[in-house]
């Protein structure tokens, strides 16, 4: 997903580079080819039209000078990496990339860390671990704007219910979305929520992988509970949660939905990422700024894909092995 | 002692499911009480008002994404299940690049393809009309799909596709009779997922669709919070609506998504 964004999880994306193996050697005949490829045309055709060729104008846009009038008339002049230059010496730039980092580095500590817990927690399978375990994925299906706008209520610093809560603990309370010190951890707490279902699951069926024989084994040599957990699932669950961590990575780097419903990327720019920045450039405004809004579009591609291809490498080795 | 973990695990849930319950508890308080400190804990001096403003104002935003929602679903299973009876089956040259192609596509940032395909729209008039938004949702679920039924489809025995072609069945006669039918529970999952994404759509539906005259409900609820943000059982019972087919997904696809991934269900 997308979101969480679009934290999805997208299941085949560990399955198919699986696939494959089983084929037997089928004869490429020339007609075979012929109705093979009748058959991956519309795909093709789709992705040449519907991917590649907005990536396309998406890097025009951003090695244009575009103003309202030259995007209708489509006669905006070529000024090459201006707009980077522009973007990199914006006074929000270093704030935006620090954000970034933020939101994603301490939401994925956050969501793999709980995550894991719960794993291991709804693999002691008890009365009821299947239908409990089966209602925490409620979080991840809620349409984003759902989420966003109940944690706008909840946050709210009048009458919400985190800070009713906090006030019976003595605790003042917390401008949680209009204080610039405050709406970036706002965001992220939001964001931790919606992600922990998708890593709750896949570590789940980590750790189904993993043969009770083994357990059985340490349990024998007088492992503990808590050895058990970091000398024997930890390190056996490694691939799994590499895979976990660099698609909630991947995924994290995009999430839109949430930052702007619930603070527009403010107040005055504190919970301000790429993702928020780009859209700010390019919609948020009266008077669009498209030609940067694209770049910084284009580096957040950039970092998306760098570890995008990082996980396609971890995965396919696995796969090997 | 197995009560115990139970116990804990109910506690979990419910501490992991307060949001849902609060937004619930929210549709139903009176605009008075809204304000109250502290607040009700539960919805006992309810009201249904939150619900009779969404009758009132928000069916056209329901109906506009359940068309989005099945428009996607139908051009996400047009384009995707002939490729993928393609690349788990037909063997084409090129066909791994494409995977790979495919795979690379789900990690683009939305909101990149957002402004591509607004110079696109813009310049070709599709802009703030519905038929621009279902292609521009489609591209949320079209990589998944075809993973998913590739993954699914490569499960179909040889010996099954061999038997329709000693009958005399083509390629595409195979690929109908045969291969769609088998493929139900996949065809199901994809379905459900193309459907429930388009459904939750937020950025393609504020950037293509922001002037648009049928708008979805995503834009619905974007605007309540917007324009009168005291009538917070309104927003909070149209967030309780849109949530309806998350709900259903999950009661239904529980089955469905396990049969997917697991290729098994050859058998039926």
């Amino acid at each position: 997903m997308s979101r969480v964004t679009q934290t999805k999880v997208r299941p085949a994306g560990g399955l198919a580079p699986l696939e494959g193996r089983g084929h037997r050697v089928a004869a490429r005949t020339r007609s075979g080819q012929w109705a093979a490829w009748a058959f991956l045309a519309p795909v093709a055709v789709y992705l040449l039209v519907f991917y590649a060729y907005p990536l396309y104008r998406n890097v025009e846009l951003s090695l244009r000078n575009y103003t309202v009038r030259s995007f209708v008339q489509g006669d905006a002049p070529f000024t090459g990496f201006a707009n980077y230059v522009k973007i990199f010496g914006d006074a929000t730039f270093g704030p935006a990339l620090w954000h970034t980092v933020v939101f994603t580095v301490v939401s994925l500590a956050f969501q793999f860390g709980i995550g894991l817990a719960l794993a291991v927690f709804f693999s002691r399978n008890f009365r009821l671990s299947a239908t409990l375990r089966a209602l925490f994925l409620v979080p991840w299906l809620l349409p984003l704007i759902v989420s966003a706008s109940t944690w706008s209520w909840m946050l709210n610093s009048d009458s919400g219910v985190i800070n009713v809560v906090l006030g019976a603990f003595g605790i003042d309370p917390v401008n949680w979305l209009t204080s610039p010190d405050w709406s970036l951890w706002s965001v992220t707490i939001a964001n931790i929520w919606i992600g922990i279902p998708f890593n709750l699951v896949v570590l789940y069926s980590g750790l189904q992988g993993i043969s009770p024989a083994i357990y059985e084994a340490a349990a024998l040599d007088g492992a503990g509970g808590w050895q058990r957990f970091w000398k024997v699932t930890f390190p056996l669950l490694r691939p799994v949660s590499a895979i976990t961590l660099l698609l909630g990575l991947v995924y994290t780097l995009k999430v839109f939905d949430l930052i702007w419903i619930m603070t527009k990327g403010g107040p005055s720019g504190s919970s301000t990422t790429f993702a928020t920045w780009s859209y700010r450039l390019g919609f948020g405004n009266l008077v669009p700024s498209f030609g940067p809004g694209a770049a910084v579009g284009n580096l957040l591609i950039v970092m998306a894909l760098i570890f995008g291809l990082i996980y396609i490498r971890v995965q396919r080795r696995q796969a090997h092995t | 002692m197995r009560y115990w973990k139970t116990a804990i695990g109910l506690v979990l849930t419910g501490v992991m499911l307060f949001p849902v319950y609060w937004m619930i508890n929210v549709s139903f308080t009176r605009e008075t009480d809204m304000r109250k400190s502290p607040p009700s804990w539960f919805p006992v001096n309810g009201t249904l008002e939150g619900y009779r403003a969404v009758l009132d104002q928000q069916l056209p935003y329901l109906g506009a994404s359940l068309v989005v929602g099945l428009g996607t679903v139908a051009l996400t299973l047009l384009v995707s299940a002939p490729a993928a009876y393609s690349l788990a089956k037909l063997r084409p040259r090129g066909g791994g690049v494409l995977s790979f192609v495919l795979l690379i596509a789900q990690m683009i940032p939305g909101i990149i393809m957002a402004m591509g395909f607004y110079a696109i729209f813009l310049s070709t008039g599709v802009l703030n009309t519905i038929p621009g938004l279902i292609v521009a949702d489609s591209t949320l679920a079209v990589p998944f799909a075809v993973l998913i039924f590739t993954a699914f489809m490569s499960g179909i025995p040889e010996e099954l596709l061999q038997a329709a072609r000693t009958d005399g069945a083509g390629t595409f006669r195979t690929f109908w009779s045969i291969v769609l039918p088998v493929s139900r529970n996949s065809i199901i999952t994809v379905s459900l997922f193309a459907f429930l994404w388009a459904w939750s759509d937020f950025v393609f539906a504020s950037t293509l669709d922001q002037g648009g005259d049928h708008q979805p409900i995503t834009l619905g609820i974007y605007h309540y919070i917007g324009n009168n943000n005291q009538q917070w059982n309104a927003i909070m019972a149209t967030a309780v609506i849109a949530s309806v087919p998350a709900t259903i997904l999950l009661i239904i696809a529980q089955r469905y998504v396990a049969a997917g991934v697991t290729a098994g269900a050859v058998k039926d």
